[in-house]
Order: structure tokens, then sequence, then C-alpha cells
């Protein structure tokens, strides 16, 4: 097929030809399901709509045409824009809206009576619009979908949710056709299979991958530091950067990071270079506003986090920075894309590592990418609390019966293999609860008809269903506003736990200024403007990714070498440095060594098993050690090591890590740790059982909602093998535990364990003390600190002495 | 016995791990804001499915505070039931075990907010119980003293050397006693907040519930 007239015309008036792939995507457009995987900036949007622009050219077409769904609120608008110049430029009759969490109820209410050709939504968006009774109508004509970065959506349970409402829309519109555009990936089938209405094949279109990027370490005259993830050393090298180059993205791997590097670039920022910052924590508007002045180029730099990995068409990049450890080779390749939109130009990236141990971790991930060695760990079966939720929102758009709904639900992708009765234990807990030992007969959520079909019990619970949708998992966030007035700038997010650690007068970043903390009030933060103190540095709950496996074996294959002269000097020095104050982990064989630091004993073992399996082992090993009376009060997993600190020091890890005791500790870990609490509250939001935490909208006052660590002990009690609780332990096996990693490090150590006893941290521990996500273990700690907090309290306040 | 002693107007009191509290010299145990059927009544106002064991894993805390004091006397101190629907609907086992744990011995439901009126169960019901020289009711009043009252679900937060621990607590004072809430699914108040702050006396101390039940003074 080739272009119609006015569509050549119009490439041709912009100086453009179509691409291959944009034409192959017009040839191909009545494929059941069609994925094309194509690098950033070759016209990947344009050629997913050249086929809607086409079909709705002679403005035939009523209602509803093409749903466009991605992952960002920000490309919706992003696109809108795009598509207008087509539009308007050919004069198509063609009216685009869009439908995010942003949009006005008021404009929401219209779309659903008279929706637009082409709708730009999100998938929260999406599920909410299936959940309404009139669904059938909004979606009436709907001949295309197409998802947007659907890599990225692969990875997380918003995919799951989506996929599941393409599902439904399926039913509604039988010959919906879907389209997928893809980044650079690792396994694209995986993504057509999630795409596709199963058992239906889905085609797979590449275009040209583009030149090879160059890419680079960041030198500096001036060493990394031993540990942090704040890269200040750079900062000038940095600078340097962003002068000889038009606009730079400055990617950092967390949002406090983030804070603190735009923080250090500014006072360093002599020449007053316009520099902006954006991360998913900052104000909205204030999000906008960056967007905006980097859309008219009126910024040298924006430093950023995954809020712009995606979307967003910034034409003018020429530089791509990554500060941090990249991680992940797939992402650091789909971030080195970012930079250069123009097709058959190569992306320019400078890594530049935080720490020294970064060093070896981007040397590694440089030459995994000039070998284009990407990386995948691939996705389970899709996850039982989305299916829940699902279940939910059908029940609000009206009766439905159970076996139509299964038959719908297994043609997604992810769940093609849930079984009846899988699918019916969902159901039970969405009615009644599912309780084993006692039920609500009289108050179930949903009730079964006369004939047959599934219903709301009290009509009005539907709005509490939408608004408790999504799959977002955002801990309990506390606005921070400036000024004591209501109507004080609105600057982001903190989470609740820092908030708590505040009194008046800590100061803070956020949004790349120091504020001042007033008070709480209204579950506000109220802060002031403050200069020149040392702020504190706020957490936020930004993704933490892993490394993946394959880095981290590139890295233990470098620890082999005798010397690194690939690496910089000061890197070299600190590997020596560890060997002299301890020695390197080695293939075959595993490092544990023991230290004292801030008051606590640790241990430190480096299995390089990835970041879950790290993880799995610091639970098991901090069971065993609070079995042995030695007082662990926590640790932290990296993907090559687990630090754990307690009140005693561990004199023989072996015994800890005999794999006989460790596979048995496997089975009581379940019961009572904080990981499983914190899935199981993700879990239990996702299904319905609790309510969602919305910022601003929380009760305020007394008597605040109980933890859902309690309905956790409540069930484990009662009824440990209620669906949430299967669920939850699925989650954990697959997300955290990762058991078989742990077992084949076991395997290939075969008791070869060298223990290290130090007296102070060594030089590839440090880092350990800054990971993110560490995890607290209660027992014997708490209570031996309580006793010593109240001695010393009762001592302090002359209370001991009164009898 | 696993628990705090403190003295109240002349009483020696003892403030047990559980959240319960034991007046020795009367032999009487005092539970508060055990908020029974919570579960049941969210589900029918709400729609929200809840573990159903709540009342369950409460009455068996309860049971187990009978059995190591001997109460002769037990005060419920209001917000007993989530609300008087629960009693209703309480499952006849539930009911039963009610029975059995009052049997032998004086049993006294005071009046809270959630269960305004008297319960369709064995036992005194009274809006408030005077038993010189102390009194037990549900919300404190300003100007008492001798007093023993539940209804804010006081809970404090300790910052020790290494981590912040936050639990229900007993808050006391030469005036009052406010006691953590006993139900299983209760939220808690922070001992911060202004309401429990005018009415506690600067020097206030409070006990931390758990294992081992903990004297602290009340945190600023």
């Amino acid at each position: 097929m080739t272009l119609p007239k006015a569509f050549e015309d119009w490439f041709k008036r912009r100086g453009w030809a179509a691409h291959r792939h944009q034409i192959d995507m017009l040839e191909k457009q009545n494929a059941s399901a069609l994925l094309l995987i194509a690098p950033t900036g070759c016209g990947k949007t344009l050629a997913g709509f050249l086929p809607t622009l086409v079909d709705l050219a002679d403005g035939t077409h009523d209602g509803l045409h093409t749903l466009y769904v991605s992952p960002l609120k920000a490309l919706a608008s992003d696109i809108q824009r795009n598509l207008s110049t087509p539009i308007d430029e050919i004069g198509l009759p063609i009216r685009v809206e869009s439908r995010t969490g942003d949009t006005s109820n008021m404009h929401k209410k219209r779309q659903r009576a008279d929706p637009p050709h082409i709708l730009l939504t999100t998938p929260e968006s999406l599920a909410l619009l299936t959940s309404y009774e009139d669904a059938p109508n909004i979606f009436r004509g709907l001949k295309r979908v197409i998802v947007d970065e659907i890599h990225a959506l692969a990875e997380s349970k918003r995919g799951d949710q989506l996929m599941l409402a393409l599902a439904r829309l399926q039913a509604l519109c039988p010959d919906m056709r879907r389209v997928g555009l893809s980044a650079t990936v690792d396994k694209p089938e995986d993504i057509a299979k999630l795409l596709a209405c199963n058992p239906d094949p889905c085609e797979i279109l590449r275009a040209d991958p583009g030149p090879t990027p160059d890419i680079s370490m960041l030198e500096t005259n001036e060493a990394p530091p031993w540990s942090g993830g704040g890269a200040s050393y750079a900062i000038p090298a940095v600078l340097d950067a962003v002068k000889q180059h038009k606009t730079t993205l400055i990617f950092n791997n967390t949002r406090a990071q983030a804070e603190i590097f735009f923080h250090n670039l500014w006072l360093a920022n002599d020449d007053s270079l316009p520099i902006g910052i954006h991360h998913g924590s900052l104000d909205r508007e204030q999000r906008a506003k960056v967007e905006a002045a980097m859309v008219r180029g009126e910024l040298r730099a924006i430093v950023c986090t995954g809020s712009l990995d995606l979307g967003i068409d910034w034409g003018d990049v020429d530089l791509v920075i990554q500060v941090g450890a990249p991680k992940n080779v797939k992402r650091l390749v789909q971030r080195i894309g970012r930079a250069n939109h123009r097709y058959n130009a190569p992306s320019k990236a400078i890594l530049v590592p935080a720490n020294r141990f970064e060093v070896i971790e981007c040397m590694a991930a440089l030459q995994a990418v000039q070998e284009n060695d990407l990386d995948g760990e691939a996705r389970g079966a899709g996850p039982r609390d989305v299916l829940c939720q699902h279940i939910l929102l059908r029940a609000a758009a009206g009766p439905f019966e159970a076996d139509a709904l299964y038959t719908e639900m297994t043609s997604a992708g992810a769940f093609a293999d849930l079984s009846r009765d899988a699918f019916d234990q969902c159901l039970t807990f969405c009615a009644t609860g599912g309780y084993a030992l006692k039920a609500y007969d009289q108050w179930q959520r949903l009730k079964q008809a006369p004939d047959g079909r599934w219903h709301l019990r009290d009509p009005r619970s539907s709005a509490k269903i939408r608004m408790n949708a999504g799959t977002i998992q955002d801990s309990d966030l506390l606005k921070v506003r400036m000024g004591r007035a209501r109507g004080g700038k609105a600057l982001g997010e903190i989470e609740e736990v820092f908030a708590a650690s505040l009194t008046a007068g800590d100061t803070f970043l956020i949004g790349g200024q120091i504020v001042r903390y007033e008070g709480l009030r209204d579950m506000t933060v109220e802060v002031s403007r403050n200069r020149g103190r040392k702020p504190k540095v706020a957490v936020f709950s930004g993704s933490k990714f892993s490394t993946s496996t394959q880095l981290s074996e590139r890295i233990l294959t470098m620890f082999e070498q005798e010397d690194w002269p690939e690496l910089p000097p000061h890197t070299r020095d600190w590997l020596r440095l560890q060997t002299e104050m301890s020695r390197l982990p080695q293939p075959g064989r595993l490092l544990v060594e023991s230290f004292p630091h801030d008051g606590r004993q640790n241990l430190c073992v480096y299995g390089f098993a990835g970041r879950n399996a790290q993880q799995t082992l610091g639970l098991l090993l901090t069971k065993r050690m609070e079995d042995l009376g030695l007082a662990p009060m926590g640790f932290v997993a990296t993907d090559y090591a687990t630090l754990i600190w307690g009140l005693d020091a561990v004199t023989d890890p072996a015994p800890l890590l005999d794999p006989t005791s460790l596979r048995d500790g496997l089975e009581g870990w379940l019961a009572q740790n904080a990981l499983m609490k914190r899935t199981f509250r993700g879990v239990a939001t996702i299904a319905g059982l609790i309510e969602r935490n919305i910022p601003g909208k929380q009760k305020t006052g007394r008597q605040a909602t109980f933890s859902s660590d309690i309905l956790y002990d409540t069930l484990l009690k009662y009824d440990p093998d209620h669906v949430l609780m299967q669920i939850t332990r699925e989650e954990a096996m697959r997300g955290l535990v990762d058991f078989a990693r742990i077992e084949d490090m076991l395997t290939r150590i075969d008791g070869r364990i060298d223990h290290q006893v130090l007296t102070r941290v060594p030089p590839l521990a440090a880092p350990l003390f800054l990971e993110v996500g560490k995890v607290s273990v209660s027992g014997a700690a708490e209570e031996r600190l309580l006793a010593e907090e109240e001695a010393r309290l009762m001592e302090s306040s002359g209370l001991a002495k009164i009898p | 016995m696993n628990g705090v002693e403190f003295s109240l107007a002349g009483a020696v009191l003892t403030a047990l791990g559980s959240g319960a509290l034991w007046w020795q010299e009367k032999r009487l145990l005092c539970v508060s804001d055990l908020h029974l059927g919570k579960s049941e009544r969210l589900a029918r106002l709400s729609g929200q499915v809840l573990p159903p064991y709540d009342t369950q894993d409460t009455l068996i805390r309860l049971e187990h505070d009978l059995q190591q004091t001997q109460a002769a006397i037990v005060v419920c101190l209001g917000d007993s039931f989530d609300d008087l629907e629960v009693l209703d609907e309480l499952p006849e086992a539930e009911t039963n075990w009610l029975h059995r744990l009052q049997a032998g011995r004086r049993w006294v439901w005071i009046e809270g907010n959630h269960d305004p009126g008297p319960v369709q169960l064995p036992g005194s019901h009274l809006s408030e119980l005077p038993l010189p020289p102390l009194t037990f009711r549900h919300i404190a009043q300003t100007g008492k003293s001798g007093e023993i009252s539940g209804h804010y679900h006081p809970k404090v937060r300790v910052q020790t050397r290494l981590r912040s621990i936050s639990r229900p607590a007993f808050l006391f004072d030469s005036d009052r006693v406010i006691m953590p809430s006993y139900g299983t699914y209760t939220g808690g108040l922070r001992s911060s907040d202004a309401a429990l702050k005018t009415l506690m006396r600067p020097e206030a101390q409070a006990i931390v519930t758990g294992q081992t039940p903990r004297v602290i003074p009340l945190p600023k």
C-alpha cells in the first residue's frame, strides 16, 4: 500500500520521506496484533498513528476510532501536540483529546457522551473508563488500540491491568486491532505474546536500529568517593560537558540523588546556565513548567530520573549523562537513545560513576553496550491481585457472567494459563472475602442473582471501587507546601516516614531548594524558604532498579584479572586496597566479612547472586541469627552483597550458610518479616481489601486507620492459606525470593567460605551503608534497645531516683 | 505478672503488656475499646471485607489475661462493641464465648461513643463506675482526678538509639490514666496529638505495651 497523495505531499512539504517501517505499519494495518520495535527518534509514534490518520481522512467515521495508551500522562499531551501538526497541515477532519488523571471531571463526562476520534490515555484512566455502565457506548466503533512504550508497561502490573482492560474492549469491539510500540528489547516475542489477544499471533516489525552510540565514561581529575551516590566530585566536569552541548539530560537513579546532584550543580553553576530538575515527586505544575521550558529550548540541562525515561520528544538533546551505575544494559541503551532524536545520527552518552564500585559496574556496562548484549528477566504469570481489581471494576460496569469473564481474562497473554479454580478463588474473594473459617453471609460485596449473574450488593460501592483502582504503589506521601497559608505554593511530596523524622527548624531539599520544616497541618508539610544550612535529604519512594545478572557476572569476571588497566587509577588503587585490607570476591568462593561500625556489628556476604537472591539471603540469615540469639536488627541487599547489622558479632558464618538449614529456614521465613508485610500491603491494596491512601485525602486526627500489618498477622494466624496470602507468597517468591540463585551460589562455592574478621569498614562494603531499601528485623534487638532507652530516659529525667 | 506497677490516687495499679490494667487490691481487670465486631460493621457499612477474625483474636487475648489474673471484677471501659447492631450479628459461638468469660465474676460494661446504651449481655451497664478512690469512664473529663478512661487509643513513638518504635501505650499522671485500645483492629492516636496533650500534665509518663511493658516519660 502506498501513502495517499495528501499524505505524500505533506511529507514532501516537510522535506521528509516516510520511513520503511512507517509504510510497513500501513501495509499491515489489518493484522489483529502488530508490534513495532524501533529506537527513539525514528518516527515511531507517527508509524503507529499513520493507519489511523489515513483511515479517518475521509471523515466518515463516527465516534471513537483509535485509543492510544501510554505509561506517562505527560506523553498524552505531547502526542496531542505532535498529532496536531499533520492533522492541521493536511486538513484532516479528526478530533484528538486526552484523558488522564489530570483531565477535569466535566471534560471527562463530556468525553463519555461524545468521544473523540482519537483518545489518548493511560492504563489507569482506561481501566476506569471500562468500569462505567455506558462503556459499550463509549467504545462503540473502536477499531485500533496503540500501546506506546509497551516495553516499559510489560515490566509491571500496569501492563497486566492494561491487557485485562484490552480484553474487556475486545469483547465489546470484536474487530479491534492492537498495535504495540516498543524500544529495543532483548526478547520482542515475550512482548508480542503479551500484546496479542491469546491465542492469536502477533507479527513483529523491526525498524533499522541506527548507528552505534558514542558512549564513554567520564574522566575527571578528582577520583570518585569510596561510597555514596551523590557524584559531587563530577560536578565541574559535568558542567563543562553541559557547556559544550546544546541540551543535556542528566539521569540519576533515584529522586534523592537527583535532588543532591541538582543542588550541587547549582552551587557550582557560576555562569548561571539554565538548568532544571524533573522527577516524580515534584509537583505536577513544577514538572510541567520544566517540560515546557525544555520544549522551548530554554534549558541547557535537566537533572532527572526515570521520569524522563520515556516519551516526550526533546528535539535538541545532544548529550545524555548517566549519573550512577546504569544497573541494566537495556535501560541504559534506551536512555542513551534519548540523545539525538535525529535518526541516523549516533547518540552521545557519558557514564558518571558515583563511587568506585560503580566505576567497575560502568566499565562492565560500557563493554556490554558495545557488544550489544542486552539483558532482561522473564516475568511470571499475571498477578492475581490485579485480577481481583479487574473483577471489581467489571462489577462496577454492570452484572456479569462468571464464565464469560473467565474466558475474557484468559485471552490476556499474562493470564493465558489462569486455571478456573484460581479465577473462582479471586471471584469468591471479591464477593465474600473468601475466608476459610468465617463468612460475611449478609454483607458480601458481590451477590449472585437468580439468573446466575454477579452484581454489586450495594451499587453505591462502585464509586469506592473506582477510587481504589490502579496498580501503582505509592508509599504514604505528604504534600509539601510553601508557607502557612492554604494558598502556599505546592512543591511536591515526601514520604510520611521522612516527615515524621523532622522537627521544626530542620531543613531539607526539594525541587532543588532548601526549605525549613515548620510543621504538619491537615496532612500537609508546611515549609519556609531557607538558605545556607546543610540540608537533610528527603527519602523518596522512587523505583529502585536492580543490576542485571549479566552485569554482575561481568564484574565477577573482572575481579579475576591480575590487574585492571582499563579502569582509572583511583579504582585500580581501591581494588588493591580491598585486597590489602581484606580480599576480593572470587568466582567459586564466597567472601564474608565481619566488622563493627556505628555501634553495631556487621556481616557482609558477597554472593553476587542478584538483588532478589541477596535479599532472600538477608531474610534467611537474619532469621537464623535471631534463632541463635545474635540479635540482628536489619539488612540491606544489593546485587553483589548482603549487609546485615545487629547487636552481636558473628564469629563463624559457615553454620549460618549451611544449605540444608537455609532451605529449612525458607519454610519458616514467610511467617514474620517486614518484606512479606510490605508485599502484602501492595497486594491487599490492589486486590481491594484495604483502601488506598490518597495524598491529601487522608483522615486527619484521631484513630487513623490501623496498619495493614495487623491484617497480615491476623490472616497468618487464622487463615494462612487465604488467597491474598497465596498471592503475597507468589509475588515474594518471584519478586523477592529467587531461592534458586542462592542454591546455585551455594553449589558453586561448595563450602569454600573466606571469612575476614576486620576492625573497620572494608572498602568494598562501604557503599552498602548508603543503599536504600533497608529492611528492619524486629526481635530480641528491639526489646534490648527499649530496655536501654528506658534506663537512659529514666536516668536523665531524674525519675529513676524516685522510688 | 508481666506488668508495670504505678499508683493513682493511692490505688496501686499494674499496666499489663497486653494493654489491660490490673488492680490487685480489688482483683479488678480493666480493658478498653475492644471494638468487638469491627470487621462486620465495616462490611455492613462500606462493603470492605476485612479478615473477620478480629473479635475472635480480641477474645483470645482477653481470655488469656483473665486466666493469668483470675480477676473477680472485669470493667470494659466503653466502645466494647463497634456499634450496637454488632450485638445482633455476633455469631452464637462468640456470644457463648463471652458468656463463658463472664461466668463467676462481676462484669461491668461502661458506655462508649460507639456503644451508647445497654447491651444484650449479662453484667451491669453503666455510664461510669465510681470505685473510690478511682472512677472508670470512657472519655476523660478535664479537672477530674483518680480517673481511668480510654477512647483515644493512645500510642507513643519512642526514638531509640537506632530506631523509632511506635506502640500502643498507657498514659498516666497524678490525675488519670488513659488506656490503650485492646481490640485487634484499632488504630492509635499519637501521644503528641493536641487532644491528649491538653488532658495530660506535662510530667505525664507513658507505659509502652508489648512483650515487656516499659515506662518512659511522655515524648514531647
